[in-house]
Formats: C-alpha cells, structure tokens, sequence
C-alpha cells in the first residue's frame, strides 16, 4: 500500500526521529487517519508490516487512544468539550444545540457525510469557552449563533 | 541476606526477594491476583497492599524488594480495609451469579471475597454487560467475569511465546482480546483458561459439565508425547472432564498443551474396541476374552512345537526352509512393567528376539556413546550428562539440533523458552527449517536438509565439513563463513551447555555429537528427544531386536547369562529383526506369527495385502489398518486406564495412576499374563509394582529411590555413568525415526481425539507423514 | 504589554512581539544567549546551581524542584539519555502550555537544549497532545529554524555539543501526562503507567536515563540563567520562585492565560486580573489548580497562590487552572462532569481507579438525576478514599481528592438532590455567555 507522495514523505522524516520502529507508531496512524479518514482493516496492516508489530499490538494501541478511529466520520468532525470550564460557559447547551442542529446523535454522521459529532474532554481552550474543535481547528467562545454560523460557512465551502 | 520485621516477626530473606515472596515464604497469606510467579510484575488488582513504615501510603507487596530493616505489616485494620474495599471495586461491575458459573467452587475471586471481603454489596448501579464470546473450539470468553489480571496475557506471550491475547480498549471498556479480532489462532493449549482466577475464560471441552466437589482428580502422565508432563484428570461417574495440573506438582509445574489438557477424549471415542474380534472369513466378529485368549494360545502352541520339531529335524540333518518364527512389535505407549514383560514374553515363551518398536529417538546410540566416552575431563565425569528437562530451566546455553520442540515436545519448548526469559539463558539452533523457538535465539545455523552432521563435524574443528554447509538454504537463509565461524566460537565459550537433539542425529552421528560435546570448554549435558509417552522406556525395557535391558547386547554371552538366570530360560543367541524387517518377512510369508501391541505397523499400507500371510494378531485401543489385518483383535486399555511407570525421553521416571476403566477392555500387562497362562507359560511377576520390582533388580539403572514417583513425582533413572563400559557397541539395525506429530496430532491417538479434530488450527500445520 | 498590571512578563515577554514564534525575533530578544552561556560559560554543575537556587519547581502539577529533579540523573549511563518534554497539556482547565508553543516555541527548545546539556542528553522529544495539532507545524518549523542556525543538529554554537530534538504527537489520551505512561506512549505503546521506582531519571525512554519537564517548566530555564536563579526566586515568595502561568477560567469576567509572580493572592487575580465574577455574583468555589486537585469555598479566597499556600489551605496548586464557579454553580454536575472525565480517561490497569471512577460517575449520574438516595453521600466519599492513595498511578488520586472535597465541602448541596427531583440548580443555570 503507498500512500500520499507528501504523507510518504512525512512518515520517512518521522520513522528517522526514534531510535525503535514502534515509536513511530501513534503518529503514524494519526497522520495516515488524517488522510485516509479512519484505519482500514488493510491500513493497520500496512502500518503494522511497515515497524514490524504484529496487527494486535497496533489493534490495542488504536483502541486505547481516543482521536484514533477504525469508522469514517464526517467531512468535518465537531468535537464539542464540556469539560469543566466549557460546561461553566456553557459548553453542555452547546453541544445539545449541536445536536438538534445536526439531526445527530454522539458519533453520527449526517446523511450527506459532512458532519460528525462528538462530546469530547478538555482540549484545552478553557480561557477560550466554551470551544470545538472542527477536524484540528479551535473555534473558541462560541455561542449557539455564532455555531451555527459556521455551519454555515462550512456547508458553503462544501459547495 | 537482610533482616526484615514481618507482623512482628523478625525474618532474614534474600536481599531482592519481593516482599510478597518473603509473606508468602514465612506463612503470612497476602493475597493477589495479578501476582503470579514466573510472571511480569503488574501491581494492577492492589490486592497485596502492605503497610511500610516510613512509606506514606500502602505499598504493593509485589513490587517492593526486602531490605535491610524494613518494617512491614499486613495485619493492620488499614490493611484489610485496604482488601475488602479492593474486593467491593471489583465487585461492582462482576455479575454476583456465583451459582451459575462454571467457575463457582474454584474461583479465586469467590474465596478471596469469602476470606476477605465485606459482608454486604454497596453497589446499585447497572454492571456492564457484554456478550459471551466464542474464541475457539476450547475457548470462552465472558468479559463481565474478567478481573484484569493479565495472567492470560502473560502466560500466553511470556509463558507461552505465542502471545495470541491483547489488552484493548480502556478505563471500565478495557478488555482482553483474541489476536484476530472475534476468534483465536494460536497453539490453543488452554493455559490462560486454567490460569484465570475467575469464570472469564473457560474450556470448551468442560464448562457448566460439572461442580468442582463432584470431582475426584487422579493426576497422571500425558500419553500423548515424549515430555512427560503430569496432568491432573477431573474424573466423575467414571469419565474424565478435564485434564490440568493446578497444584504444580509434576515436572511441567502447571504446563500443559493442547493434548494434555483437552486430548484424553480419544478414550470414550466411539471406535474404540471394546470386545475381542476374530476373523471369520473375511470378517471380523466379535467374540469374548476367553475364546480369543485360547485361540491365540492354541495357534502360539502349535507354531511353537513346530518349530520345536523343525529345530530338532535340522539338527537330526534334515533339510526343511525355516520360516523366521514369531514377530513382535511393540509400543511406545506401554508402561516399563508392560514393556518389560512383553520382551520377557517373546525372549523365554516365544522363543524370539523378532522385537522391535517404531523407534523415534536413538536412545541406543546416546547411552552407548556416553558409557564408552573415555572420559577426558575428570570434571565432566563426575556430573550426570543426561540432563532432566527442568535442568534446561537453569542452563546457561542451549544448543537445539534439529527437531521442532513447539510442535513436537511442548514441555521442552516451554522450558527453553523460560531459560531464555527468565536466566538469560542463550539458545543456540541448528535446523533445517525456521522453527518458532527462533524467536528466542540467541544465535542460528541453518542448514539444507539433512546437514546437521556436517554442521557437528564443522563444529568439532573440521573446517572442510563447513564447506558443505556454505550458501543459500532452502529456507532462503544464508550461510557464510563468517556466520559458522561465529556461530562456533561462541558457543566454544560456553561454560554449561544442555544439547538438545532429535531424530536427524542417530548412529554414528551421535557420537560425532559426543565428541563435539567433549570438545566445548565447561561441562555439557544432552537430551535426544523421542516421540511418544513411553518411547525412552520402551528403548530402555530391551523391546529391540538387538538389545536386551538396559542396552545390554543380545549378543553379548555374559549379559544374555545374567536374564537367562533369573528368567531361567535360554534367550536366542542372535539380534532379531526390525519392525521393518518383520514387515517385509510378513508380506513374504516368513513370519509364523505377528503380534503388535499398541503399534500400526502397516500405518498407509492396504490390509488386505496381510491378510493371510501370517497368524497375526493385534492388541490395540482402535480398528486401525494392521488391526484390520489380524486374525485376532484384543481390546486394550489406554494410558489413563492403568497403572505402572513410565519414562520421559529425559529419562524421567513417573507414575501412571488409573483414572478410569473402559468396559471390555484389558491392560496389556493382563493379556500378556492371560496368553502366558493359556500357553502354559506362567509369565510372572505380573503385578505391576513386582514388575516394577524386578526391572530395579534387572536393570541397574532402574534402581533409584521410588519414594518420589510413588507420591506422583519423577525421578531420573540413572545416567550412563552407572553402567559399566557395555561389552559391545550397538549394532544399528532398523530406522530411527519421528513419526513428527505436531501439536495438533498424536499418530492413532490424534486421529480419535474430537478435540484436536476441532481446532482449526491442526489443518495448517503439515499431517505428519504416514511412516 | 501586559493585559493586566499585576502581570509580570518572564515567559510571555515576547508573546506580543510580531512574528513572535520567529527565530529572528526570538533571537533579537535574549534569544539564545542562555545556551551561549550555557555552553561556553558556565558547567553542568554550575547550571545545576543556578537552576536550584532559582527555587523554579516543576509546572506540570507535582511542584518537584527542577534542579532536584534534573540532578538524579546518573552521570555514567550504559545507554543514551534523553530529554522528553511534556506537552500533554490536558488538564481541564489548562491551556497555558499552549500559548508557551504556539508564541515562543524557540524559548522552550532553549529551554529543553540546556537539560541536555546539565545531564548530558542528546536527543530530545517534545511530546505534544495530539489535539493541539497546530502546534506541531509551529513547532516543527522553529525546530527547522534552529537546525539550519546550529542550535541544534551537531557541534553547536561550535562547543562540540550534539543535539537532536524532535515533536511527537499524541492521539487522545489524559493518562499520557503522567510521565511513565508518557514515555511507553512515546515508545509507541498504550499509554500505561510503568511500576516505579525504577524512576525515569534512571530508567525511562528506551531504558535510559530521562528528563521529563513540562513545557512551562523548560521554558523558564533561559530567563533564569539570563538573569540568574536569585534574580527568579525573588519574583516569588520563599521555596516558590519566579512567576507562574495562572490559565483563569469558568465564571470569571476576563478569563485568560496570566503571568503573574508565585504567591499572587487569589481574590486579586479574580478581582483584578479576572474582573471579577460574571453578572456580579458571588463565589461559590475555585478550583486552584486543575480538576484534579480539591475544590475551595469563598473561604479560601486570601490564600496566596503558591505550592506551600495553597497545600496549607487543603488543596493544591497544580497546573495554576484556577476554574471559578459562582453561586448558581451545582456543584454535583461539577462533580458528576469530572468524574465522567476520570472515567474516560482512567487506562484501566488497576482495579481502584477502573473501577472507582466507573462508579462515581454512574452513582453521581443517578443521584444528579434525582435518583439519589441518602446513602449515597456517604457512599462517595467512601469510596474516593479507597482509591486514595491505592491506585497503580496519580490518576487515582486526581480523581480522587477533588470528589471527596466536593462532599466535604457542599454536602449541604448533595442532600438538596434527595428530593427526588432533578438538579435544584437546573432552572437557575442560565448558558453563560462569553464576554471577552
């Protein structure tokens, strides 16, 4: 299996950074995940081939760590905190406004495939709350309007 | 030593011992469940917390070496609130159906809760559920049950080298999985079953079958291959349930494979023969005991006297071809008393030295080898060069010549690789093919098929045999001089080596082992790995055509004089045929009689080629192809039906204890005392135990302390070193050969056996190849 | 320029600067010149001197004094040793660490340069949590900046000093910030903790010796060697030197990321630097320093915020998250939100943590849900201190100690949900909206 030019390029660059194979390993599947979307039966296999792990030693460490995803999610993925300080700004009303917005439940795609959602612990935007994050990027101190705004935006960019 | 305050008792323990060995050692129980010897530490269950004076909060004494003047308590209020509140966590998500899980009566996590534990449950929230899953023919899985322990885990990648379990998901979700993804593919030995302290992982072959307290456990000894493990059969209402070895007590400790666990079904197969046949024309009809007893001792009588007659006639001048008499080809299943016997049997009634098994290892050539060895350092003479299997444990290096000891000896496998682990040990292979042991090694010779000699003669400092051992092998490694060269100084520089061998080195080439053994710079010791549950005794009994007991040549006037005392009968005066030989006469009409015991001689050959050709007649456990060539057919009883001993193909000597009885069937030892009785020919002793007895008598190295096996443990019959030079080297005759099973098969047992049928895992490996 | 007066700008004094993540700019404000004098002037010993009179203690949480910390690493070592930077900022209530990467990324490789110098190290690894994704690029390319100027890569500044550092991500996972799950997720492994001692200054990454600080921690090294540990002590109070990055969030007016000296009093930093509590409500509880360490009342509001005062007033500084909560707060749903958080992230390895915070979470659900029953309350708090102290790893004790602060300290609040109704607090709670 080859994968992007550029993301091949990535992966060399990084397998260099260790010492061990196996170190590469969570990075490697988080930027293949970025490209592909989730971790195909086959790409856990590739990975696995490529530092010499068997595929249950990938396996535990796919199902250990919470960004990393074995089913596709949407175009773009919402991750929603209500950890504390969002919850105190609330973060919890947000992610119920999300909800009816979308049509989803925790963990769905929409029909169309653009949009997923998900609640998620602090990640770290707490002076910033309540805040998502769409795919890597923060939106910070957000209110039920200015959510749906950029749902908006992001419907628009689609077309 | 460092001195230790334990409950206010004040204890000297070896600086380094874990605080929970040094509880455990003294008497003071600390309870754990992740804990478990020979294992990676985890300190996961907190079960062991102790109270450490200094130490600001509880410590695990499973991770905290003893040192000089700790202070240490386990008898605390804190402590046992510390226990009972480890217990009510783990309670909550545990479903409380005791009565309803196969577990119940055995588990660890009911006793601790009995011992330690709060009367009453707090918990009132929902337990998580998940469905039971099944990973293989032999395993379940009940996650609500799993405490995460990660025994299995361990003993599966560590104990085992297979490493089949992961752990996955976490916090609550955690949960152990199979390797490919909804079901297991590995060597399905069913050792994370028994080491589970719960119900999570149960056996296929015995779940929700029985209570523990209706069981009567009669431990025993595997019949399946050479190692010798001790397995522990579950028996109720005269049928086994299981097979296990919790207690540890046997040379495999808790050790058991696939077929000492799970392999024992063969006895209730519904093949087996139960009731004496005989053939009716073309058929086969079943008859009783007395019939075919009498029967086959009208037939034995009237050959007898024939020959008798024609014995007489040659010596009166007259000219009259003479047929080649009785055959008989024995069993590498039998105990030493009934293996011991039927060569008494056939040497003094029979009037024979036809006698001859499959032979899977050549025991022969090793003893003979290591008697005749002038020994060259005074060092090496001194200490016992046949090494036990659990000396493999302590060796500092290894050397494996050919053999694949995962498939073939499971029990040594196990032992190598915890040498490995556990000592550092370093293991040297020399093999044709990538075994799996390769894992574990420290360094590798590979070699084209069929060059180990040459890689022994390169190793004893011929440069020239190294030549032939130069380039691609068939499994595509290379081999370079570079290579060799290293390969041999290392292992040059090796103080303690156990060389362990299979059936590529026999003959001559067994000395060439000796020799280059000799030659390494500390002390060696050696294994040679044979087939089957009494392959070494039946070897060591004299069931060979050219050996008497202990390796005594047949031929030799002084040693054939020392049984013809005490059996007070002549023994014929030259070496006999091998089973080869035998099956050849046969098919050419020159034998008068064939009578195999527990053997198929005529594995892959079609019966009907036999039929007529001699009187022949099997004793056997099922219909199998020389069994469909006999004249007479006679029921016997399996390994896990009788007693006796048995020995390891280390030389271990062990207890058979019977576990149960099969209806219609008799042991060996009875038949071969009936045929005796029938012919007139009182064949004694025929208890077992005075069998035993005279074996001790007749065979020096035999005669060892028996208080061991008698409480169902080995002991090692005595090295070569307790023989004296023997008088002769050993002529060579007939093959030496591995029947190669391999986990998954066990010749004429493993086709019976529902089991190892089952598991999908036997259709990957290669079928042995018929003989 | 400051947001607020009382601030003091060490670590974020170029943080305003344009292109203040540059080498350039870095470079022409004191950058580098710690390692220069690192390297050419000073010894690992005197570094090591400097490093402990500045009083600078570890900003990941414990408070372990650096200098301490730094000098267990044996001299001789067998095999390589190695500085990991913890950047797995992941604290609720913590976004400091971020900031520090994202403005001034070359004063922390700075930073993480002279720990490989003190203890011989020369490989370094910046694990950063995987959602702050962004920062990886911003990272990589200060790191790509500092190669191609020779502070990094072989023979720096030409000393003979070999030095390689690298970014890792994370992908999801709280556990990660304890230091030995750290390093087996850095080692490409489940993020478990590993049984200690061994300690990572002895045994850590690939069996080596190992540095392990958090980002706010290594950044404050250049500024301390600049102007000397004196010169950073005196920034704090006595035993708690320099300045800290207090990250105020929750019911506040202004809440933000602050420099602000060691021992600052608390009711200021919400008065003054957070201007005070939304819609001029009253206090009910701060959490002074990340969800893992015990809530305080109003009470506690004159507690000077350094590791010694606020230890003094029961709690603990942490990562300096001071999450503010006002009166309308329900302080169950707080309880009940963190415990689902340690639930999530618990790695379950060991039986009290798995299971305990399983069980707080699902037992607060109910209760918060009106399903309460009056032994329940007891029954919490029980059951937080049979995990206290008794886990595998800290995690344990960060879920631990807040839940039996909350009952101690509102138990009055968790009898008011045994009327068999939902939260009391429901009606009053009002989605807060930003103001800043």
């Amino acid at each position: 299996m080859q994968f992007s030019a550029q993301l091949e390029d990535k992966l060399k660059k990084l397998m260099r950074n260790y010492p061990i194979k196996r170190s590469s390993l969570i990075p490697m599947l988080l930027f293949v995940q970025d490209e592909q979307g989730f971790l195909r039966k086959e790409t856990i296999a590739e990975i696995a081939g490529r530092l010499e792990l068997t595929i249950p030693q990938v396996e535990e460490t796919i199902s250990y760590y919470s960004m990393l995803r074995k089913k596709p999610a949407g175009k773009y993925h919402l991750q929603v905190c209500t950890n504390i300080s969002c919850l105190l700004r609330g973060g919890e009303e947000l992610f119920e406004h999300a909800r009816k917005k979308l049509s989803l439940a925790p963990g769905e795609t929409t029909p169309d495939k653009l949009f997923s959602l998900e609640e998620v612990e602090c990640i770290g935007a707490c002076a910033w709350a309540p805040a998502i994050q769409v795919n890597y990027q923060f939106h910070h101190e957000l209110t039920p309007e200015r959510f749906d705004q950029l749902i908006g935006e992001l419907q628009r960019s689609r077309a | 030593m460092v001195k230790i305050r334990l409950d206010d008792r004040e204890l000297e323990v070896q600086r380094g011992t874990l605080l929970i060995d040094a509880c455990r050692a003294a008497g003071i129980e600390v309870p754990s469940f992740c804990y478990y010897p020979g294992l990676s530490l985890q300190a996961a269950c907190r079960m062991c917390l102790v109270e450490i004076e200094k130490a600001p909060k509880l410590q695990t004494a499973c991770t905290v070496p003893a040192t000089e003047g700790m202070i240490v308590r386990s008898n605390t209020e804190q402590v046992a609130q510390a226990r009972r509140s480890m217990l009510e966590f783990l309670l909550g998500n545990h479903p409380l159906d005791c009565p309803v899980c196969d577990k119940g009566g055995e588990c660890e996590l009911q006793d601790m809760v009995f011992r330690y534990g709060a009367s009453e449950s707090r918990y009132g929230e929902a337990k998580r559920h998940v469905e039971e899953q099944q990973w293989s023919p032999v395993v379940y899985f009940d996650a609500p049950r799993c405490i995460l322990c990660y025994r299995c885990v361990r003993v599966c990648d560590e104990g085992m080298g297979v490493g089949a379990l992961s752990v996955v998901n976490r916090g609550a979700r955690t949960e152990i999985a199979p390797n490919h993804g909804d079901h297991l593919e590995c060597e399905e030995c069913g050792m994370c079953i028994d080491i589970c302290p719960v119900g999570a992982l149960t056996s296929g072959a015995y779940r929700y079958k029985a209570r523990p307290w209706e069981i009567q456990y009669t431990s025993t000894i595997c019949t399946h291959c050479g190692d010798g493990c001790k397995t522990t059969l579950s028996v109720r209402n005269n049928k086994i349930l299981r097979g296990n070895n919790r207690d540890r007590s046997g040379i495999n400790g808790e050790f058991l494979c696939i077929k000492g666990r799970y392999a024992y079904d063969f006895v209730e197969h519904p093949s087996r023969l139960r009731q004496p046949l005989v053939r009716k024309g073309q058929e086969l009809v079943a008859t009783t005991w007395e019939e075919a007893i009498g029967m086959v001792a009208a037939k034995w009588g009237e050959i007898l006297s024939r020959r008798n007659e024609a014995a007489n006639n040659i010596l009166a001048g007259t000219s009259e071809k003479r047929s080649k008499g009785f055959g008989v080809i024995a069993s590498n299943h039998t105990t030493n008393e009934e293996n011991y016997l039927l060569q008494k049997f056939a040497r003094t009634v029979l009037q024979t030295n036809h006698v001859d098994h499959h032979r899977t290892a050549d025991y022969a050539a090793l003893i003979h080898a290591l008697a005749n060895e002038s020994p060259e350092q005074p060092a090496q003479a001194q200490r016992p060069p046949l090494a036990r299997s659990k000396d493999i444990v302590g060796a500092s290096a290894i050397l494996l010549v050919g053999n694949n000891p995962t498939e073939q000896h499971p029990l040594i496998a196990w032992n190598i690789r915890e040498a490995c682990r556990r000592n550092g040990a370093r293991l040297y292979i020399i093999n044709s093919r990538r075994i799996p042991l390769l894992r574990q090694s420290h360094r590798f010779l590979p070699l084209g098929l069929g060059h180990e000699a040459d890689a022994l003669r390169y190793l004893c400092g011929e440069p020239e045999a190294g030549q032939a051992l130069l380039g691609k092998t068939p499994s595509g490694d290379p081999v370079t001089s570079d290579l060799l060269h290293d390969f041999r100084n290392r292992l040059q520089e090796e103080k303690d080596v156990i060389v362990v061998f299979g059936d590529e080195i026999t003959g001559p080439d067994v000395s060439l082992l000796i020799r280059m053994g000799s030659q390494l710079s500390g002390r060696t010791r050696y294994i040679v790995l044979g087939d089957s549950s009494n392959s070494r005794g039946a070897s060591d009994m004299g069931l060979l055509p050219h050996l008497l007991p202990g390796y005594r040549p047949v031929e030799d006037a002084v040693a054939r004089a020392f049984f013809e005392n005490r059996w007070k009968t002549p023994i014929p005066e030259t070496s006999g045929l091998s089973v080869d030989e035998m099956v050849t006469a046969t098919l050419q009409g020159g034998m008068d009689s064939l009578y195999v015991v527990g053997a198929n001689p005529l594995k892959g050959r079609n019966p009907a080629d036999f039929r007529g050709k001699t009187f022949l007649v099997v004793q056997d456990l099922f219909l199998q192809e020389t069994a469909q060539a006999a004249d007479v057919v006679l029921p016997a009883a399996s390994a896990y039906e009788k007693s006796g001993t048995v020995t390891n193909t280390c030389g271990e000597l062990q207890r058979l204890r019977k576990a149960i009885g099969v209806l219609g069937t008799r042991t060996d030892l009875q038949i071969f005392e009936s045929l005796a009785a029938a012919m007139g020919a009182a064949l004694h002793p025929c208890r077992p135990e005075e069998a035993l007895e005279e074996i001790r008598q007749m065979v020096p190295e035999y005669n060892i302390p028996l208080a061991n096996v008698l409480a169902g443990g080995a002991e090692a019959v005595l090295n070569p070193n307790g023989f004296k030079p023997l008088a002769a080297p050993a002529e060579t005759s007939g093959r030496v050969y591995s029947a190669q099973d391999t986990l998954f098969t066990s010749g004429t047992l493993g086709r019976f056996s529902n089991i190892l049928n089952l598991v999908p895992e036997r259709a990957i490996r290669k079928e042995p190849d018929p003989a | 320029m400051p947001v607020s007066e009382h601030e003091v700008l060490v670590l974020t004094e170029r943080f305003d600067l344009p292109n203040s993540a540059s080498i350039d700019t870095y470079l022409g404000h004191d950058g580098y010149q710690a390692l220069e004098k690192s390297l050419k002037q000073m010894t690992p010993e005197s570094i090591l001197e400097e490093l402990k009179r500045s009083n600078l203690r570890g900003r990941g949480g414990a408070g372990f004094p650096t200098g301490m910390k730094w000098g267990f690493v044996p001299k001789e070592s067998p095999k390589p040793k190695y500085i990991v930077c913890n950047a797995d900022e992941s604290e609720p209530g913590t976004c400091k660490d971020r900031l520090l990467m994202e403005k001034d990324p070359h004063q922390l490789i700075e930073g993480i340069l002279i720990a490989g110098i003190v203890v011989g190290s020369h490989q370094g690894y910046i694990y950063v949590r995987g959602e702050y994704r962004y920062l990886l690029e911003i990272l990589d390319r200060a790191l790509e900046e500092a190669y191609a100027r020779g502070y990094l890569g072989k023979n720096i500044l030409g000393t003979g000093f070999d030095f390689e550092l690298a970014t890792h991500t994370g992908a999801g996972a709280y556990e990660c910030g304890e230091e030995s799950a750290l390093l087996e997720s850095l080692e490409g492994k489940r993020g478990i903790p590993r049984i200690r001692p061994p300690f990572p200054a002895v045994v850590g990454l690939y069996g080596g010796p190992t540095v392990l600080n958090n980002v706010e921690t290594f950044s404050a090294v250049p500024a301390i060697l600049r102007n000397g540990g004196e010169w950073y002590a005196q920034l704090g109070t006595p035993r708690n030197g320099g300045t800290r990055l207090f990250v105020l969030s929750g019911h506040v007016n202004r809440p933000g990321v602050y420099e602000l000296p060691m021992g600052f009093p608390l009711r200021k930093m919400i008065e003054e630097v957070g201007g005070g509590i939304l819609d001029g409500k009253k206090v009910k509880a701060v959490i002074p320093g990340g969800s893992s360490t015990p809530v305080l009342t109003a009470d506690a509001l004159d507690t000077p915020m350094d590791f010694d005062s606020v230890a003094k007033a029961g709690s603990m500084l942490g990562s300096g998250a001071v999450i503010m909560m006002h009166e309308d707060t329900c302080m169950v749903k707080v309880a009940l939100r963190l415990m689902q958080f340690y639930a999530h992230e618990s790695c379950g390895w060991c039986i009290p943590c798995r299971e305990g915070t399983d069980w707080l979470s699902k037992t607060l659900h109910r209760f918060h849900s009106g399903g309460g029953r009056d032994e329940d309350i007891g029954l919490v708090e029980h059951l937080a201190k049979n995990m206290l102290g008794r886990t595998f790893c800290p995690l344990g004790d960060a879920a631990a100690m807040p839940m039996i602060s909350f009952v101690q300290k509102f138990r009055e609040e968790f009898e008011m949900h045994l009327s068999g109704r939902p939260c009391p607090f429901e009606s009053k709670q009002e989605p807060a909206t930003a103001s800043r």
